[in-house]
């Protein structure tokens, strides 16, 4: 049980370490947001699912109610982060933001 | 502009649908308010007993007289049709796509992270924007692929308007080609606009 | 098992650093936000860790919902509040 913790949890750090470091490699705003939305989208399902699995370690209703809860942040990061990540790049778009292409300078 | 604005956010964009569509509805009778109000309910409770914890009767009468309101006043929210003839085969397809989006958002993702480690990054990337009609009609089926879309990674949905019309920024030339492709085809609201 | 937990939110806590590297420097507005964001969805896994740590996941679970909640709407409201704004570009980074 711990190892499969400890392997999930892993997981989602070494995604979470994915988002930021793309975060500050890539060259523009609109590629910065393809890890910072979706590679913390993953790491969030991985890191909550193991930690919901560990709180179930001593089985009550307490308990069960709690790892409920942590499944419902779950749910609604999946709801919020894609239309968070929409709703960013519609700004941007709006604001006149020129997407990079290949051969530019970053920026 | 301000309607533009509603189409593009994707979560709440009808309050002005909703009253049209409910005054031209209102005289098919009183049956039709029923269910949307029954299923609301119980995902209200649901959440109520969930977040509270307290199961004694004072805590269960408030939620129950609480829940009560808030369906009533807002269960047209959450189900702005009342047509619930094809709920049950949509759901079933919801739960048949949601195992298939999971492996798909995991290979993507895989992808992305790949690209981001990779020493040579800013010679493999070559950032695109694809555009493309959907054959998707109803409100939920184009709300739910749009954000399929910005889930699975090296693709972000830019731009959606009401008719279908699609624009996706895509990271690369490999993760902008599979669209639209199988996800449409897979999406829940696509049965039941072709049974009709 | 404590100290793995412990571990890795320092190593989130590292993670947050490098996110806050973009939201002080990022050259245009947006980027900023894009900084934010991330802190944010990362700051919820943190609070169920602190939870775990201190033993008390039924207080933390409550903040961590609430904290997810709230970075929604701050994301969503500062989007729409810059979109008005032309010129983006022309905005010296440390303003």
């Amino acid at each position: 049980m711990n190892i499969i913790v400890t392997l999930l949890l892993f997981a989602g750090l070494f995604f979470f370490t994915g988002g930021a470091v793309g975060i500050l490699r890539f060259p523009d705003f609109y590629s910065r947001l393809h890890p910072a939305g979706k590679l913390d989208t993953l790491g969030s399902l991985l890191a909550i699912t193991a930690l919901a699995l560990f709180n179930l370690h001593h089985f009550s209703i307490g308990t069960l109610l709690t790892s409920i809860k942590i499944i419902l942040i779950l749910v609604f990061v999946f709801l919020a982060s894609p239309t968070a990540t929409h709703a960013i790049v519609d700004a941007g778009v709006r604001a006149g933001l020129a997407p990079w292409v290949k051969g530019e300078e970053r920026r | 502009m301000d309607r533009q604005n509603q189409e593009n956010l994707g979560t709440n964009r009808s309050p002005t649908n909703n009253e049209e569509r409910s005054s031209t509805q209102s005289l098919q009778g009183r049956r039709l308010f029923f269910y949307p109000f029954l299923i609301t309910f119980i995902i209200m409770f649901g959440l109520w007993l969930v977040l509270s914890g307290h199961f004694d009767a004072f805590h269960m009468s408030l939620g129950l007289i609480s829940c009560a309101i808030v369906s009533y006043l807002s269960s047209d929210l959450l189900f702005p049709s009342p047509r619930i003839r094809g709920l049950f085969s949509q759901w079933v397809r919801f739960v048949r796509y949601v195992p298939w989006l999971m492996v798909e958002i995991i290979k993507a993702n895989l992808h992305v992270t790949y690209l981001v480690f990779h020493p040579r990054m800013m010679e493999l990337i070559d950032p695109r924007i694809i555009k493309f009609r959907s054959k998707l009609k109803s409100d939920l089926a184009l709300v739910t692929f749009a954000n399929s879309i910005t889930l699975t990674p090296g693709t972000i949905t830019v731009y959606v308007s009401i008719d279908g019309d699609f624009k996706v920024h895509a990271i690369d030339k490999a993760s902008g080609d599979p669209l639209p492709g199988e996800m449409e085809a897979r999406m829940p609201g696509h049965s039941v606009r072709s049974n009709g | 098992m404590d100290n793995i937990f412990l571990y890795s939110g320092l190593y989130l806590a590292f993670l947050m650093v490098l996110s806050l590297y973009r939201a002080l420097f990022g050259p245009t507005v947006m980027d900023r936000m894009i900084g934010v964001n991330a802190i944010g969805s990362k700051t919820a896994v943190l609070l169920i860790l602190i939870g775990l740590l201190y033993h008390r996941v039924d207080m933390f679970v409550d903040i961590a919902l609430a904290y997810a909640m709230l970075n929604f709407i701050a994301v969503l409201a500062a989007s729409r509040y810059f979109q008005k704004r032309k010129g983006l570009y022309d905005e010296s980074p440390y303003r």
